[in-house]
This record gives C-alpha cells, sequence and structure tokens, in this order.
C-alpha cells in the first residue's frame, strides 16, 4: 500500500503548483485552473487521510469540495466571459477596477 | 369687597394694548386714541382711588399688598406676581398714570398726522404698562419685569421712525447700554437673594440688617451692583449716552420716558432699596459721587448745546444726577421729592419743545428759531414757567425740591458736593433760560411766510461756526418723510396739546408745595411726613439752625438769578458777549460740544475692539483653529487612507500574494510554536 | 385602561405612518404632505396626555413597558416616562407638528422621502427619551442620526454633503465611545450582581468606584457635549444648520440638542456623581466660554441662519451650565432653557426659513426696511428675538435666570461671567433684527415680499402663545419637571456619597493589608527605636 506520506506529499506538491500558477500567470483562465488544482490537491489529502482513518468524513468531504468547486466554476467562467466581452481580454494585470 | 384693586392699574393700558393690536385697524385714529388715553386715563383714576384708600389708613397700615399669582417657584425660591402700594410707591403711581394721561391727550395732537399713529399708542400704552409694573411690583424680580419692559418700550419708541438709521441706532444703543445696567441690577439682586433667600421688599428689608454687617463688602458689592443697574435706567456717568441719542424719539416720547418716568426708575429703585443702600456707606458715597459728577458735567454740555431737545436731554441727565446726589447723601425723601417735580415740568419742558417743533414744521435747532413768543402764546406761557421752575425760583415746584437736596447735602457735611451742586444750578438757570431767549425772545431768525427756517441767524449762533460736528442736525431732527404742511405760517398748536401743557404748568408752580418744611411751617414738610412709613424718619434728619436754611435759599435764587441774568445778557441783550467767551475758549467749546468724546471714547475702547476680537475669534478662532482642527482629523485620515490604499492595486495577483504570503506566515508562526 | 402601550405606540406610530408616505405615489404631492400633516397632528394630539397624565409628584418612571429584547444580553425593551422626558417628548411632536406644517411648500424634490424622514426622525427622537435601557437608548440614538443625515445631505443647501457628512461623523465619535462605556458598565454590572442586564434603573444602584468613574464619564460626556454642542465641539452645528433646510434646523435645533443636555442629566450625571464632581468646574467653564464665545461670534455673522446657529451654542451653554450648578434653581433653569430654546430657537429658524423660501438668500446684507413690507411677520419676528434675548415676561427669562441664580449659588463668578451672555445677547439679536427689519428697503427685490400666509400664521401662532405663557405663568412647566429633576439631583448626591464612602472603606483595609511598602518608609525610625 501507498504510504500516506507520499500521497500528502503529492498533494502539496499539486497545491504548490496551483499556488505558484495562481501567482505568476497573469490569463485568467489558467489562474482558474490553478485554483482547481489546489482544490484537488485538498481533495486528495482528504482521501488519503480518510483512507488512513478508515473513515468515510474524508470522502464526504471530498463530495462537497467537488460541489462547491463545480459552482465556483460555473459562476467563475461567466464573470471570465462577461469580462472578455467588455474588456477584450483575460489577462488580470490588464484590469485594476479595484484599485484604491 | 372694597379692594382697591391695584392689578388692575397695570393691566389697563394692557388691555389696551391687546384691544389696539386685535381690532386697531377697524378703529381708526379716534378709536385709537380714545382707546389709549380713555385706558391710562381710567388707570389714573384707579390709582387715586387705591391711594385715597392708602391714605385713608393710619400710618402704620399704610401698605397695601395684593398678590395675582405665583409667578414661579423652584425648590426654596418663590416669585410671586404682586403689587405693592405704599406711599412710595403712591407717589410714583400717580406721577405715572398722571403725566402719563397728558402726555397721552397730547400725543393726540402731536402724532396726528404720523401714519403709524396705531402703532405709536400701542408702544406708549405698553410702556405705561411696564413703568406701572415697575412702581407697582412688590419683589424685585417683578420690578425687573417692568424694568426691562421699559427699557423695551423706550428701544421700540426711540426707533419708532424705523426707516431712520440714527433712530434704530439710538434706540439699539439705549437698549444695549440698558442691558449692561441690567447686568448689575441682576446679579446684585442675585447677591439678595443668596443671602436673605428671597426678593420680596418686606422679606429682603427685614432680613437684611441680621444677615448683613453693615458695611461690609457682600453688602456693598451687591449695592454697587444695583446702583450699576440705577446708572443705565437713569442715565447716569458711565451708562448716560445713550439719554441724549433717545431723542431721536418722538417728542411725546422724550417727555414721557425720557424725562418724567423711566429714566427715574433708577432714582426709584434705589429709594425703595434705602435700607440696603443705608447699610452701605461706601456706595452712598459713590452714588453721591456719581450723581454730582453726572448733574456736573451734563450741565457744561448742556450750556452749548443747539438742538433744542439735546439741551432738555442733557439737562434731563443732569437732574437725574441732583435725584441721585440726594440719595447718596441720604436724602431718599428729597430725591423722590425731586423726582415728582421734575416729572412736571421737565415734562412740560419737552411738550413745549415738541410744541415748538410742530408748529415750527420739525425744526429742532434753536438758532433757526426765536421771537415765538408772540406766535405760541400759551406754548411761552408755559415753557417760560417750567424753564422757571428748573432754574429754582420760588415758589415754584423746581426751587422746593432742589433747595432740599443742596440743604441736606449742606447738612451733612458733604461741602464738595453742595458746591458741585450750586454750580450745577447756576449752569442750569444759564443754559435753560439760554434756550428760552433763542426759542422765544429776540428777533425770529427764520421766513415768517412759512417754509423752512434759514440757518444764518448770527448772532445768537456763535456756536453754529463748529458745526463740524459729525451729528449733524439734520439727523437729529424730527422729520418723518410726510411732514403735515411744510410751510404753512408758524401757529399756535392744538388744544390736545395745549391743555396738557397748561395742566402741566400748573403742576410746575404748585407741585413743590407739598415738600415746603422747615423753614417755613414746623416740623416735617407734608411730602417727608407721607413718606415716613416707607423711609423712617431717618437717621439723617440734621437740624440747620433757621438762619442757615434762610442763608442756604438766599444762596441759591441768587446763583439761579445770576445764571438768568447772565443767559439774558448773553443771548439777548449783547450777543458779542457769547460770540467773545466762545472764541476765547475754543478749545473748552469744542469739548463741550463734543460731548467730551465720551462716545468716541467708548467705540474706541468697547465698541470696536468687541467686533474686531469677535470677528478675528470667528474668522481666525473658530473657522482656523477649532473647525481646523476637526477638519484637521479628516485630512489626516485621509492621509493615512491614501497611504494604505496604495497596497489596493487592483491587480488579482498582488492579492493572491499578500493571500499566500499570510498563509506563509501563518505557517511558519505554526511551525515555530 | 387595561394597560395599553401607550409608549410604544407614541414612538411607533410616527414609524409606521413614515412608511406609509414613503410608499404613496411620489408625485402626490399635496396628498403626500396632507397625510404627513395629519400624521403628526394625530401623534401630537395622543401625545397631549403626557401633559396631565403622568403625574408630576409621582416618584420614579411611569407607562412604564418592558419586554425582552435579546436576553443571552439582558437587553430589554424598556420604556418609561417621567416629567423631564415627558415634556421634552412633548416638544418633540410639537416640533415636528409645525416643522411639518412649515415645510409644507418649501420642498419641492421628493417630498414623498421628505415628509417621511421627518416621521422617522420623530419617532426615533421619542425612542430615545423614552427608552431606560442603555442598548435600547444606543439604539435610538443612532438610528435618529439617519434621518437627520439624509435631510441635511439631500434637502440642505449648498454645501449639504459637507455638513452631512461632517454632522453624522463628528456625533458618531462621540457616540461610540459612549458605546464602549456602556459595554462596561455592562460587564461592572454582570460583575457586581451576576445578572447581564443594560436596564438604566439597574444602574441606577451599581456602585462604581469613583477612579473607575472617571473615563467612562468623560465617554459619555464627550458624546453628549458634542451633540448640544458645548465648546470647543460646536463646529458642526453652524454647517449643519445653515445647510439643512428649515424643518430639519428647526428639528436639529428644537430637539436634537437636547438629546446632549438630557443624556447628561439622565445619564452622565447620576451614574457618575464622583467622576461629575472632579470634572463639572471644567464642564462649567467651558459652557461658560461657549455662552459668550458663540455670543461674540454670532454677532459677526453675515449670515442669518449661522446667526442663530451660535446663538444657539450659546443658549445650550446656559443649560450645561444650569446643570452643573448641582442645586435645583439651576437644574430647573436648565429645563426650562432647554424648552424655551427649543420654541425660540425653532421660532427664528422657522422665521428666516420663511424669507428664505421667498428670497433665497439668508444674509443679512440682503434685507433691511422688512417692517414696511411685511409688517405681520416683522412683529413676530419681534417676539420671537425678544424671547430669544431673555426678556422678562417671555419665556427666555425664567430659564436664564433660573440658571444664573443656581450657577451664582455655586459660584459667584460663574454666574457674573455668564450674566454678560445677557448683554451680548442683546446686542446680536438686536443687531440683526436692525438690519434685517427697520430701515428703508434697501433692495428693490424684496418690495414685492408677501406678508405671511394663513398657513404660516397658523405655525406662530402656538409659538408665540407658548413665548408668553412659559414667560407669564411657567410654574406648570415647572411642577411638571421639578420631581423627576430633584431625583436626579437627589440620586446624584446619595450616590456620590455613597460611592466615595465605599471607596473610603474599600481603600482603607487595603491600605491596611499593603503595610509593606509605605510603613518600610514612612516608619523605619520608630521601628528601629523600637528594636
Amino acid at each position: 500500500m501507498i504510504p500516506t506520506e507520499w500521497v500528502l506529499a503529492l498533494s502539496a506538491v499539486l497545491f504548490t503548483i496551483g499556488v505558484v500558477g495562481v501567482l505568476v500567470r497573469r490569463n485568467a483562465l489558467v489562474i482558474f485552473m490553478s485554483i482547481e488544482l489546489m482544490l484537488n490537491a485538498a481533495n486528495l489529502a482528504f482521501v488519503a487521510f480518510a483512507r488512513q482513518q478508515q473513515s468515510l468524513d474524508g470522502q464526504i468531504f471530498v463530495f462537497f469540495v467537488m460541489t462547491v468547486a463545480a459552482a465556483e466554476v460555473a459562476v467563475g467562467l461567466a464573470i471570465i466571459v462577461n469580462l472578455f466581452r467588455l474588456r477584450e481580454t483575460v489577462f488580470v494585470d490588464e484590469i485594476n477596477l479595484l484599485k484604491g | 369687597m372694597n379692594l382697591p384693586m391695584l392689578w388692575i392699574i397695570p393691566a389697563l393700558p394692557l388691555a389696551a394694548v391687546a384691544l389696539n393690536m386685535l381690532f386697531g385697524d377697524r378703529l381708526g385714529k379716534k378709536g385709537t386714541a380714545f382707546l389709549a388715553c380713555g385706558a391710562v386715563g381710567l388707570a389714573f383714576a384707579f390709582a387715586v382711588r387705591a391711594v385715597l384708600t392708602l391714605a385713608g389708613r393710619s400710618e402704620e397700615e399704610r401698605q397695601i399688598v395684593e398678590t395675582a399669582w405665583t409667578w414661579f417657584r423652584v425648590g426654596d425660591f418663590s416669585v410671586d406676581v404682586s403689587f405693592l402700594l405704599d406711599p412710595l410707591s403712591a407717589i410714583m403711581v400717580l406721577v405715572v398714570t398722571g403725566v402719563g394721561f397728558l402726555i397721552h391727550v397730547y400725543s393726540t395732537g402731536y402724532m396726528a398726522e404720523d401714519p403709524s399713529f396705531r402703532r405709536f399708542f400701542l408702544y406708549l400704552n405698553l410702556f405705561m404698562f411696564a413703568m406701572l409694573t415697575l412702581v407697582l411690583a412688590d419683589n424685585y424680580l417683578l420690578m425687573f419685569v417692568g424694568w426691562e419692559g421699559v427699557g423695551l418700550c423706550s428701544y421700540l419708541l426711540i426707533g419708532f421712525w424705523y426707516e431712520k438709521q440714527s433712530a434704530t441706532d439710538a434706540g439699539k444703543k439705549a437698549f444695549i447700554v440698558n442691558r449692561i445696567g441690567d447686568f448689575g441690577f441682576l446679579l446684585g439682586v442675585m447677591f439678595l437673594i443668596a443671602w436673605t433667600g428671597s426678593v420680596n421688599f418686606e422679606r429682603v428689608f427685614a432680613s437684611a440688617p441680621h444677615l448683613f454687617t453693615a458695611g461690609g463688602s457682600i453688602i456693598t458689592i451687591a449695592t454697587l451692583l444695583m446702583f450699576l443697574g440705577a446708572t443705565g435706567k437713569s442715565a447716569q456717568i458711565p451708562l448716560y449716552v445713550w439719554l441724549p441719542d433717545a431723542m431721536e424719539g418722538p417728542t411725546p416720547v422724550s417727555a414721557l420716558i425720557h424725562a418724567a418716568t423711566m429714566v427715574t426708575a433708577g432714582v426709584y429703585m434705589v429709594v425703595r432699596s434705602h435700607v440696603l443702600f443705608e447699610m452701605a456707606p461706601v456706595t452712598l458715597e459713590v452714588i453721591a459721587i456719581v450723581g454730582a459728577a453726572t448733574a456736573l458735567m451734563a450741565a457744561t454740555i448742556g450750556l452749548v448745546q443747539n438742538d433744542i431737545k439735546r439741551v432738555l436731554a442733557y439737562s434731563t441727565v443732569s437732574q437725574l444726577g441732583y435725584m441721585f446726589f440726594a440719595c447718596g447723601v441720604g436724602a431718599f425723601g428729597a430725591g423722590i421729592f425731586h423726582v415728582m417735580t421734575h416729572a412736571f415740568f421737565k415734562a412740560l419742558l419737552f411738550l413745549g419743545a415738541g410744541s415748538v417743533i410742530y408748529g415750527m414744521h420739525h425744526e429742532q435747532d434753536m438758532r433757526k428759531m426765536g421771537g415765538l413768543a408772540t406766535k405760541m402764546p400759551v406754548t411761552h406761557a408755559t415753557m417760560l414757567i417750567a424753564t422757571i421752575a428748573i432754574a429754582g425760583i420760588p415758589p415754584f415746584a423746581g426751587f422746593w425740591s432742589k433747595d432740599e437736596i443742596l440743604a441736606k447735602a449742606f447738612a451733612t457735611g458733604h461741602y464738595g458736593i453742595f458746591a458741585a451742586g450750586l454750580l450745577g444750578a447756576v449752569m442750569t438757570a444759564f443754559y435753560m433760560f439760554r434756550l428760552y431767549v433763542l426759542t422765544f425772545q429776540g428777533k425770529a431768525r427764520f421766513d415768517e411766510s412759512g417754509g423752512h427756517a434759514h440757518a444764518h441767524a448770527h448772532a445768537a449762533d456763535a456756536h453754529g461756526a463748529h458745526a463740524h460736528d459729525a451729528h449733524g442736525h439734520a439727523a437729529a431732527h424730527d422729520d418723518h418723510g410726510h411732514d403735515h404742511g411744510h410751510g404753512g405760517p408758524v401757529k399756535e398748536s392744538p388744544w390736545n396739546m395745549t391743555v396738557p401743557l397748561s395742566v402741566l404748568a400748573v403742576l410746575s408752580v404748585i407741585g413743590g408745595w407739598v415738600g415746603i418744611g422747615k423753614p417755613f411751617i414746623e416740623g416735617e414738610s407734608w411730602m417727608g411726613r407721607w413718606l415716613e412709613p416707607v423711609l423712617g424718619s431717618g437717621p439723617h434728619v440734621h437740624h440747620l439752625a433757621v438762619s442757615t436754611e434762610f442763608g442756604l435759599m438766599g444762596l441759591s435764587v441768587a446763583i439761579a438769578a445770576f445764571g438768568i441774568f447772565m443767559a439774558f445778557r448773553a443771548y439777548l441783550q449783547q450777543p458779542s458777549i457769547a460770540t467773545a467767551m466762545h472764541e476765547r475758549f475754543g478749545g473748552v467749546h469744542r469739548a463741550l460740544y463734543n460731548k467730551y468724546w465720551v462716545d468716541e471714547f467708548y467705540d474706541a475702547i468697547a465698541v470696536n475692539p468687541i467686533y474686531q476680537a469677535s470677528m478675528r475669534l470667528w474668522r481666525f478662532w473658530d473657522e482656523k483653529v477649532v473647525d481646523g482642527t476637526v477638519n484637521g482629523v479628516g485630512y489626516f485620515l485621509e492621509g493615512v487612507s491614501a497611504l494604505l490604499r496604495l497596497f489596493q492595486t487592483g491587480y488579482v495577483g498582488t492579492y493572491a500574494l499578500f493571500i499566500a504570503l499570510g498563509v506563509l506566515a501563518l505557517f511558519l508562526h505554526f511551525l515555530r510554536s | 385602561m387595561a394597560q395599553l402601550p401607550w409608549l410604544s405606540l407614541l414612538v411607533f406610530f410616527p414609524l409606521a405612518a413614515a412608511i406609509l408616505v414613503a410608499i404613496m405615489p411620489a408625485n402626490a404631492h399635496k396628498p403626500i404632505r396632507w397625510w404627513a400633516t395629519i400624521a403628526a397632528l394625530a401623534e401630537f394630539v395622543f401625545s397631549l396626555p403626557l401633559w396631565w397624565r403622568v403625574i408630576p409628584g409621582q416618584a420614579g418612571f411611569q407607562f412604564e413597558e418592558k419586554l425582552d429584547w435579546i436576553p443571552v444580553l439582558g437587553a430589554q425593551y424598556h420604556l418609561g416616562v417621567d416629567g423631564v422626558s415627558g415634556l421634552l417628548a412633548l416638544l418633540t411632536t410639537f416640533t415636528t407638528l409645525i416643522a411639518i406644517i412649515g415645510a409644507w411648500t418649501s420642498v419641492e424634490k421628493r417630498s414623498r422621502e421628505f415628509f417621511a424622514l421627518v416621521l422617522a426622525l420623530e419617532a426615533g427622537m421619542l425612542g430615545t427619551f423614552f427608552c431606560l435601557d442603555l442598548l435600547l437608548f444606543y439604539v435610538f440614538w443612532e438610528a435618529m442620526l439617519i434621518p437627520m443625515y439624509l435631510l441635511i445631505g439631500v434637502w440642505g443647501g449648498q454645501r449639504r454633503v459637507y455638513a452631512a457628512v461632517k454632522f453624522f461623523l463628528y456625533t458618531m465619535a462621540g457616540s461610540v465611545l459612549m458605546l464602549v462605556a456602556i459595554l462596561s458598565l455592562w460587564f461592572l454590572q454582570k460583575q457586581y450582581s451576576g445578572i447581564p442586564t443594560f436596564d438604566l434603573q439597574a444602574f441606577y444602584q451599581l456602585p462604581l468606584a469613583p477612579s473607575r468613574q472617571l473615563w467612562m464619564f468623560l465617554a459619555f460626556a464627550f458624546a453628549f457635549a458634542i451633540k448640544v454642542p458645548m465648546f470647543p465641539l460646536h463646529t458642526w452645528l453652524p454647517d449643519a444648520h445653515v445647510e439643512a433646510p428649515t424643518a430639519g434646523s428647526v428639528i436639529l435645533a428644537a430637539v436634537l440638542l437636547k438629546m446632549g443636555t438630557y443624556g447628561f442629566l439622565r445619564f452622565a450625571m447620576p451614574l457618575f456623581p464622583n467622576a461629575l464632581e472632579v470634572c463639572a468646574p471644567y464642564i462649567a467653564w467651558l459652557a461658560i466660554i461657549g455662552i459668550v464665545y458663540g455670543a461674540l461670534v454670532a454677532m459677526v455673522q453675515p449670515d442669518m441662519k449661522k446667526l442663530v446657529a451660535y446663538s444657539s451654542v450659546s443658549h445650550m451653554g446656559f443649560v450645561v451650565l444650569g446643570l452643573m450648578a448641582m442645586n435645583s434653581q439651576g437644574f430647573a433653569g436648565s429645563m426650562m432653557t432647554m424648552l424655551n430654546h427649543g420654541v425660540s430657537t425653532g421660532a427664528l429658524f422657522l422665521l428666516v426659513g420663511v424669507i428664505y423660501e421667498r428670497r433665497h438668500t439668508r444674509k443679512i446684507a440682503d434685507f433691511g426696511g422688512l417692517w414696511t413690507v411685511i409688517p405681520v411677520y416683522s412683529v413676530i419676528f419681534l417676539v420671537v428675538m425678544l424671547s430669544s434675548v431673555g426678556l422678562p415676561g417671555t419665556n427666555g427669562f425664567i430659564g436664564e435666570f433660573l440658571v444664573l441664580l443656581g450657577a451664582f449659588k455655586h459660584s459667584v463668578w460663574w454666574a457674573v461671567v455668564a450674566a454678560t451672555g445677557v448683554i451680548l445677547s442683546a446686542c446680536y439679536m438686536l443687531w440683526m433684527f436692525q438690519r434685517v427689519v427697520f430701515g428703508p428697503v434697501t433692495h428693490e427685490e424684496n418690495r414685492k415680499l408677501t406678508d405671511l400666509s394663513f398657513r404660516e400664521r397658523l405655525v406662530f401662532a402656538p409659538l408665540l402663545v407658548l413665548i408668553f405663557w412659559m414667560g407669564v405663568a411657567p410654574q406648570p412647566f415647572l411642577d411638571r419637571m421639578q420631581p423627576a429633576l430633584d431625583r436626579v439631583l437627589q440620586m446624584t448626591n446619595d450616590r456620590a456619597q455613597m460611592m466615595a464612602q465605599a471607596d473610603a472603606t474599600a481603600t482603607a483595609p487595603l491600605a491596611s493589608r499593603l503595610p509593606a511598602a509605605p510603613a518600610a518608609v514612612s516608619v523605619p525610625a520608630e521601628q528601629g527605636g523600637a528594636r
């Protein structure tokens, strides 16, 4: 059996990739995908722990996260589509409406 | 019930005010006049009835108190609206209603053609209400109601012709200067309340001797403050400045308010509080000195004024000074006696002057009068009587009261004040006869066929050369834009003006006889005995030898005669004397003519600095410092947030970076612990 | 009658009316103002029994209503009324009615929202006067701000936004501090009695160490002093008044300012009496400075509304001075001055509003000679001015005199300096009156001014009646307020004494339990000698 540590390490790597992706990429869609990556890294950790603990709780949480992620994708993509319609761009460093 | 019904005396004029206000526009001039005069006449009748009731009682019981309602009661302190009639207020109430009634009647003639006829009587009745409240009040606070009330009416009546800047200025000045006095009065009363717990006359006077140490600092401060109130109301140094300006008002107002009644309120208050003042010898000394100084100073100014009303105004200030120094030397009865006689002859003088002004179509400059004796016989005769009365020739009213004051000053050893009084008397005789001569004697210095007088009466007008005054006469006139028959010949005034003149003339002759005492009759004078229940026989009964009494009388008559003689000589027979005097003493004359520049002095030390300071207080302190601090807090926060907003780039990446850094920081924190 | 929740009805009826007005069609100006007037009139009539049903002599609060609001915190919906709040509530309903009738024609844009907000404001004000629960008080206190903020900000003059924001933030800054103090009171109460509660009457029983009172008192006092407003926290007032619409100014002057002094009387003074003793002289001198300062600055104002605003600073100084005198005359005078100021200054703002509506200017220099053109207006102006100056026989005198008397009994100098305000008030008022009403007509536009309409006369008539009534026979008013005021005075003094004693006994054993430090310093020689 694969030790839990290995799975967690994979999860951490995935999560870090997600974080770096969010921080360094300019394309909103890619950032979005990076976020998904982070979420799934968390899911992986959940599953790993669930198996280790022999408990279903973690798996249930994964379902929650997936649901939320799906909703998020729907809303997020809608925003991005609208943004593209308005601004003709999906690069986040060209959009600073919230600048103080 | 056979109650004297004191409350009705002030209530009547007040009712007239209310009726006039509500229905005045439907009454017409006649109705208004009838209403106003009727109310005051009726008040006079009630006053007479009440005084007769009072006189019918034995001496110990000569005091009627009527309480209408409790005005207010807070904690252990309460004030009633209650009225008091005793011999002292009896004299005042008779003078106020009597002279007031005559002046009301006179006004129906004088103001006949004024478009604001109704408003005039409204104010005049309101004044009667306030004045009667003042004299009939049973406590200091109700007295203060009347006190401020007369101040208000004075304000309204001085500024009666409100379109004239000078008139409204004068009214405002009168009110504010009076308020300075009221400030003192109010604080004085507070001292009384704090120590005696009451404002009721009887209770204050009864408990004062136990609560204050005679001559102590508390009673001295309290009485000095009250005297400050009196100087405001009765136009004494340092607050006399409003009275000459008050001549901007219609002449009947000057007669009623600024000669006969309101200005004597201060004297009345001091006499009323004689118990307190007698306990404060320092205050009495101050009063005597202030009174004498005012009497002298105003008389000197009166010597050179050319406006007929201004001469009378300064004369009033001067006479009020006499009343005060009478009080100051402890002769309270003599002070009140002079209040009474002065009310008769000074009202008469003002009304006479009004009659002249009316006859001359609103000309007030004496240099443009002259020779009116034949044209206005009744006015002339009555004015002459009043002039003699004020000059102090027996047996006219003024002689008796003035002589009593001087005698009392002499008897109590105030020789300096006595001398000042004599000096004032000679000047009084001089300037009054100067007025008389310039107005009634000599040649007419105006166009007799009518029209305005032309101004070049060279002879009498030595002083006119100095018409560089800031207070030009044009502004001082009674003109109100809608003159009646500007240009008719000079003629006698109608009956409703001459009858009051005649009545007052009679009073100016016989009014002083009630005060004839030693050496002509045994014991106290009738007046003295009448006032005894209020004033007590007094500790000041100094017995002068009969020969001294006669000597003093002779002296004052001689002095008055000298003044009269000089006036005739300088202004009728040899006008060159006046011119020569004026040229010799040019500086003095300028000082007198400009009233010692007191107004300018006050402007320079009080009015302007306060104005400037307020301006600076507003523009600099309030807007820049106080509000600046408030806005400064705002700006400071704005600055801080301007710094903070630099972090808000609006780029999603930056936010994400901050989040990541935050997570990292938390991670490290937990790792360490 | 069986416990009709009268006070609640009084508070919430205007709110309901406001909601009803707010959902009327927007451009139905006439029905809107009619309904608003009727609602205000009904409210006033409904509040009239406060005059006779609140029994003056009865101790404590009457018509109390108590419901649980947030049980966990012990916050209650607790209303009650006594002589003081009863009179102020009457003043509120009266002023609101007057202000609404006065604003009939002057508000053209968004009249629906305007009247709804005025009615909502009335609800807030009444709630503030009636509530006996500190948390509820805080809620009403803040709720009151919102309608006023909008009234100034939407219907105001040129710098309305600045004025509204300043008003809002300034008042807020003070009340936030008060909230902190309220919370700390709550904690102390819980510590002391074990029961969490915001009930005012419970706090009245709560002993507080004098050392602890100070900062809580200051927090309360700061909030109230801003509202009064006391020098030097007054600068929001001229701005707010100048920019506010007439009805807003009237309500602001007549009622909102009274909240501050009412707060002192109801909360700050009886709750923290020992701190009060320490601070009273300073507060009194600030009040006196305010009296003189307000009058001086009022004198040089070119704008009539600003002049009246600064005169408010001066008058409210009298109110605070009376409170700080801590005697029955001072209290009664202070309370009378609150009512007087409501009537007179309210009337003054209405008068300025009348000519502002006709000429769209408030500059004194733009007027002159009004007596010739509009005599009725001028006469009313004269009477109101005299009342504001404090002429005996009008209401102004009674209040000022009693305050001065109370101050005099406390300290002669207070009275001496404060009494100069009497002179100065005559200066600024008379001067303004002279320039506006007397003289010849200097501006041709003024010749066409129309005199007061029937509606406007209807507005001023009751004000004039009150001016004379309260001046000539003020006893009915004094009778109603005095028992309540005496109770506050009594309670303040009792609590001060009790807590000072408690503090003395509490610190004495404390000192004896800690002999080490002081003894070591003070008695070594003796100890040495004993050995």
